[in-house]
């Protein structure tokens, strides 16, 4: 690094945010249309007219009229290109075209069911966050069975499948002991099962990474020199070692995030919640192209957002990140 | 990130972590039985006749819903099949779904990791825009993705799972041949005045393949897994065929009445996970200390 | 504060075992107030597991016991961890190597100084910061206000070290225990936090230092402790043992420290069984003769530059830099971290193309020409590193590493004698077929130079090659680089942080600061009679025996 005087230190600092930022800006609206194009030539494989689907399928015997009649409504009659760049500049405008099977705007039917699912994708995120947290706070430093235990709940959280571990949940808690309903029926109480069957998986991945990056903190010296100052074992964890743990963890969540919208696919189907995730299964199984695209440009926003956000995050808590950035 | 590296970098920080243990290389009990879980799908596999019970496609309506006794160990289904036998007939199923899944996920991710790491910098600039952008559609998004363009089925699942896993193994691989390229070792090789092709098969292969048995051994429990998920969903295998997910799918109206047809189809799942995993981690632990 | 003869420490018989392997076997160690203890040894030797001891912080899995263990009056035999808590931070104070680490990365450091005072003491939020700042400014931090704000990642070594020290002395603990204080930083900064333990200790603080280097203690201990696998073998004032040692052990680690050795003369001693491997061929005695001077150069730099991209512009790692080496020569380079020594290793071995001047390998151009044309001649120059582990391919064993390197990638090479290859570096045949990750650190380097030898070199670039390594096997590394250069006639570029070590090894030396060479001539000239001030700086700063 060349030395620069302290005064020019902060200026440069900002320059190096701004163009940051604006490489963040840049890479996120490139992700973006990019999952538009690729969705967009690779849902063009399919084979069979998309005017049949949109009259019902094969099966429904639509007259030619019928047909020409829906290739100019959907523009289908236009050259490839010419669909494609129509359906970019739709997009910039926010229109996702309208869903073959329910004759709905694409962009009003998703903006409705968006909200559960987010609200269900946070909720089991968090969730997921203080039961990682807690098992990874109480298997380290506890010794060999503790540790040991602390693994295999862990690798086993991490291996129940969202299905099975859905069934099993309602088998036990809905019919079983008749606590909870086996589907979603909007209340709070309702919300409990398929919160915890999107959470316990997600919170055994996290554990492992927050045992393991606390178990290496535990190592470092600097926790030696606090517990030399006196400091006591619960004083380590809460100034020192939970927020170097924490560190990979905040990283991972825009994976987790992704990985709960997954997750809420077969969720949302089990418990017949009303959400992105049926919705999608509900057009993949009907090939509502429309709609299927709808979702997957969503996600993707999701996604890009929440990578911004959790590189933000990440900067706040750790100062290290934001140096280096500055260099 | 994707799920892979995740199960990945866990594995490696856990042999990091490892105690230094006085008991030498004795295996742990864990370990142990997961091996011989997995002897169990692999004989259960290679020869289900052996190790079932009965025909798994033995109707008796009379027995249907028959709950877990000595005669049928994990009960019977609606139409009185023995659970156990059904099982142990869709471990083949399973596994070779799962084997072939991650054999194309790691095709690809070999091919792309490659091309990334050798390629120059427009081609590794290029190829790690792709994959960020395939990250941005969770796995299972870009499995279905998949399904609608070529319709449901067992085959289809199997590839999608496979072209979704593709984009995490390309980030490990890539990441493993870039870290070695730079490594002391290969600068090492230079010195000596070895020439490129030889460092590369001397030195950067070598060490970049032999992980990928780790990777490939936690990848199936994963390929399983979501393509359980798919035919669970109705997207992959359909019943009555004997797999794993399948069978989920064919217990869950029957979910109220007879948990057993849920549970024990479950349970090989959340096994192969389990074991994969274990093994994963002591293969990578073999690797560190006992050179 | 304690009476001027009352003990700050004053431990009988201190044991500490981790499972069934006691690693500290009976320790006995007294401190007054005002006097500095040094425990010396080498790694292994239960130097710092017994500074832990001390604190109560032997680790989870050990055990603790003595027959007397009492700090600043308070015994502490079988004390409770509540108790233990109760004396660190107040009664004694820790201080650890390299405070990048030892201070939490995340936390500005003025919340580390303030922390003794929040947990022990009574006070306000702003009496701890005002008593924060003061204790930065009592360790000679400049402008404490900005600094307190500070993460110990931006503050460069010697700083967050004297932050490191403020949070140890904070509550003015009659004892302070000083782990490897100054190990990772160089020399002049090393100095200078020597001087303010030695000043923390003049206002009557016991201070227990712990240190592998025998030149650091001999600048601030009074008395000593020679310490080896868990035993104090011998102890004595800081003179007495230093300079009339009694033990054997205790002479061959002054006789390993290369400082005041003359050049040429052997540093590990064969006769005290800790010094060459099995094997090692015997050492001539003769005087060396020196290379003639007018003799041509086998490998010049010439008025090389590199540069690198860094934000907002180029760094100049190496600027302007001539050397010439010539066969038989030793050419030391000396400079402390960031100085572009290892950029300019890199230059020589070719591995980074110069962006002016040329490099010049046996009077043919060697940086310039394409790679291909260059692979035949690489065999000519090698490389010894650091880190030798990590230069090893991990899958390989010996027997495999030393088999490549001596066929140099033909398939016709001659027979390849292992076996008299390995006697040569003083290694065991047995070791063969063993993996590097499996062999000390010592026997690593063996192989490393062996791997060097095997390509039959008439240059080997020699990168801070015994930095990590103890004294003892230090010397055994120094004697055989020595050795092999005169059997062979080798060239040696011999780039190291260390003063002594250069001393003795080279017979010109070059001096880096920043980038460029700010003094170079005769080895014993320069350190004599240095003519540049950072040349009188850093040897003034070198730690060196005597007192």
């Amino acid at each position: 690094m060349t030395p620069g005087s302290p005064a020019d230190r902060p200026s440069r600092v900002n320059g190096a945010a701004l163009r940051r930022t604006g490489l963040l800006v840049a890479g996120a609206a490139f992700v973006l249309w990019a999952v538009a194009s690729l969705t967009f030539f690779a849902i063009r494989l399919i084979p069979g007219d998309p005017a049949q689907a949109i009259l019902g399928g094969p099966g429904s015997q639509a007259s030619q009229e019928a047909l020409d009649q829906v290739r100019r409504d959907y523009g289908l009659d236009q050259p490839l290109l010419v669909q494609y760049l129509a359906m970019l500049g739709r997009l910039v405008t926010g229109d996702l075209g309208t869903s073959y099977a329910l004759k709905l705007p694409v962009a009003d039917l998703l903006g409705a069911q968006l909200g559960g699912t987010l609200l269900l994708a946070t909720l089991a995120l968090a969730l997921a966050w203080l039961l990682a947290l807690g098992l990874a706070i109480w298997s380290t430093g506890r010794g060999r069975v503790a540790s040991a235990l602390g693994e295999g709940i862990e690798i086993t959280s991490a291996a129940l499948p969202h299905f099975w571990l859905a069934a099993v949940l309602i088998a036990v808690f809905s019919t079983g002991l008749g606590w909870l309903p086996p589907v979603a029926t909007g209340t709070p109480s309702g919300l409990v099962l398929p919160v915890v069957t999107l959470a316990v998986p997600l919170a055994g991945f996290l554990a492992q990474v927050m045992r393991e990056s606390l178990l290496d903190t535990m190592q470092q010296p600097f926790v030696v020199s606090a517990r030399a100052r006196g400091e006591s074992a619960l004083g380590v964890r809460l100034r020192h070692t939970i927020r170097h743990a924490a560190l990979p963890a905040i990283s991972l969540s825009g994976w987790a995030l992704g990985w709960l919208l997954s997750g809420a696919v077969v969720v949302e189907t089990i418990f017949a919640m009303p959400g992105l995730g049926r919705t999608l299964l509900q057009a993949v199984t009907l090939r509502d192209i429309p709609v299927v695209t709808g979702v997957v440009l969503l996600v993707a926003l999701v996604y890009v957002l929440m990578t911004v956000l959790t590189d933000v995050v990440s900067r706040i808590a750790d100062p290290r990140l934001r140096q280096e950035g500055a260099r | 990130m994707s799920e892979l590296e995740l199960r990945q970098t866990t594995v490696e920080a856990s042999a990091d972590h490892l105690p230094a243990r006085p008991r030498g290389r004795m295996p742990r009990i864990g370990t142990l039985l997961s091996g011989a879980f997995v002897l169990f799908l692999l004989a259960a596999s290679i020869a289900p006749a052996l190790i079932a019970t009965q025909d798994p496609n033995q109707i008796a309506a009379a027995d249907a819903f028959q709950p877990p006794s000595i005669a049928h160990w994990f009960g019977t289904d609606e139409s009185g099949r023995d659970l156990y036998s059904r099982v142990v007939a869709g471990t083949g199923t399973s596994l070779l779904i799962g084997v072939t899944a991650t054999a194309i996920g790691l095709a690809l991710g070999l091919v792309l990791g490659v091309l990334a790491s050798f390629g120059g910098r427009v081609v590794d600039f290029g190829v790690n825009r792709l994959v960020e952008v395939l990250f941005a559609f969770p796995g299972l998004l870009l499995a279905l993705l998949v399904i609608v363009v070529y319709g449901p089925g067992p085959v289809t699942a199997t590839i999608a799972v496979g072209l979704s896993t593709a984009p995490g193994y390309a980030r490990i691989i890539r990441g493993q041949l870039v870290s070695i390229r730079s490594s002391q070792y290969v600068e090492a090789a230079r010195v000596l005045g070895r020439a490129p092709g030889r460092i590369l098969a001397q030195h950067v292969l070598p060490n970049a393949l032999i992980p990928l048995f780790v990777l490939a051994t936690l990848g199936i429990g994963q390929a399983i897994v979501w393509a359980a998920a798919l035919s669970y969903l109705g997207l992959g295998a359909q019943p009555p065929a004997a797999e794993w997910g399948a069978m989920l799918a064919a217990g869950r109206t029957y979910l109220a009445t007879a948990w057993w047809m849920t549970v024990f189809p479950g349970l090989m799942i959340v096994g192969t996970t389990i074991a994969t995993t274990v093994l994963g981690r002591a293969m990578t632990r073999r690797g560190r200390s006992g050179r | 504060m304690t009476d001027a003869g009352e003990p700050v420490l004053d431990v009988a018989s201190l044991r500490v075992a981790f499972g069934g392997a006691e690693v500290v076997r009976g320790v006995d160690l007294m401190i007054l107030p005002g006097e500095c203890v040094a425990i010396v040894g080498e790694s292994g030797s239960g130097k710092s597991v017994t500074a832990r001891a001390l604190l109560g912080m032997a680790g989870p899995d050990s055990r603790t016991s003595s027959e007397r263990l009492v700090v600043a009056g308070q015994e502490l035999g079988a004390a409770s961890e509540r108790t233990w808590r109760d004396v660190r931070g107040a009664r004694a104070g820790l201080i650890l190597q390299d405070a990048l680490v030892s201070l939490d990365p995340l936390r500005p450091v003025g919340r580390e100084i303030e922390d003794p005072l929040r947990i022990h003491r009574r006070m306000s939020a702003a009496e701890r910061r005002a008593r924060m700042l003061q204790l930065l400014a009592d360790v000679g931090m400049p402008d404490p206000e900005l600094a307190a704000g500070r993460r110990s990642g931006e503050l460069s070594g010697g700083l967050r070290q004297r932050a490191l020290i403020a949070s140890a002395i904070a509550l003015d603990p009659p004892l302070l225990i000083a782990d490897e204080p100054t190990t990772a930083l160089d020399v002049t900064v090393q100095a200078r936090i020597l001087a303010l333990i030695a000043g923390i200790r003049e206002r009557g603080t016991g201070v227990l230092l712990i240190s592998h280097d025998l030149a650091v203690v001999g600048r601030l201990a009074d008395r000593v402790l020679v310490m080896r696998d868990g035993e104090i073998i011998e102890q004595g004032t800081a003179r007495k043992v230093l300079e009339d040692p009694s033990e054997r052990y205790t002479k061959a680690l002054i006789a390993a420290v290369p400082a005041d050795s003359p050049r040429g003369a052997r540093l590990s001693s064969s006769e005290s069984g800790i010094g060459a491997a099995p094997g090692a061929a015997p050492l001539a005695t003769s005087a060396r003769t020196p290379p003639s001077a007018d003799a041509a150069a086998l490998l010049a730099i010439d008025h090389v530059t590199k540069t690198f991209p860094v934000p907002g512009g180029r760094f100049t790692a190496v600027d302007d830099v001539s050397l010439s080496l010539r066969r038989g020569e030793t050419l030391g380079l000396v400079g402390e971290s960031g100085s572009g020594k290892t950029t300019v290793a890199r230059l020589a071995l070719a591995l980074t193309p110069p962006d002016h001047g040329a490099v010049f390998l046996d009077g043919q151009e060697w940086s310039t020409i394409d790679e291909r044309r260059r692979r035949p001649a690489r065999h000519r120059i090698g490389a010894i590193y650091q880190d030798p582990l990590s230069s090893f391919d991990p899958r390989w064993s010996v027997r495999r590493i030393l088999a490549d390197a001596a066929d140099r990638g033909r398939r016709d090479a001659p027979a390849f004698a292992l076996r008299e290859l390995l006697d040569q570096v003083g290694l065991a045949a047995s070791v063969a077929d063993r993996r590097p990750l499996t062999l000390s650190g010592g026997q690593r380097q063996r192989v490393s130079i062996a791997r060097a030898l095997a390509a039959s070199p008439d240059v080997l670039i020699c990168d801070e090659p015994v930095s990590a390594l103890d004294v003892t096997i230090q010397a055994q590394i120094l004697d055989l680089l020595d050795e092999l250069q005169r059997e062979r006639g080798l060239a040696l570029l011999f780039i190291s942080h260390d003063l002594g070590v250069v001393r003795h090894m080279a017979d010109r030396v070059a001096v880096m600061r920043a980038g460029r060479i700010v003094e170079s001539g005769d080895a014993e000239r320069v350190f004599v009679r240095p003519e540049h001030s950072y040349t009188a700086q850093l040897v003034a700063d070198a730690p060196r025996l005597g007192i």
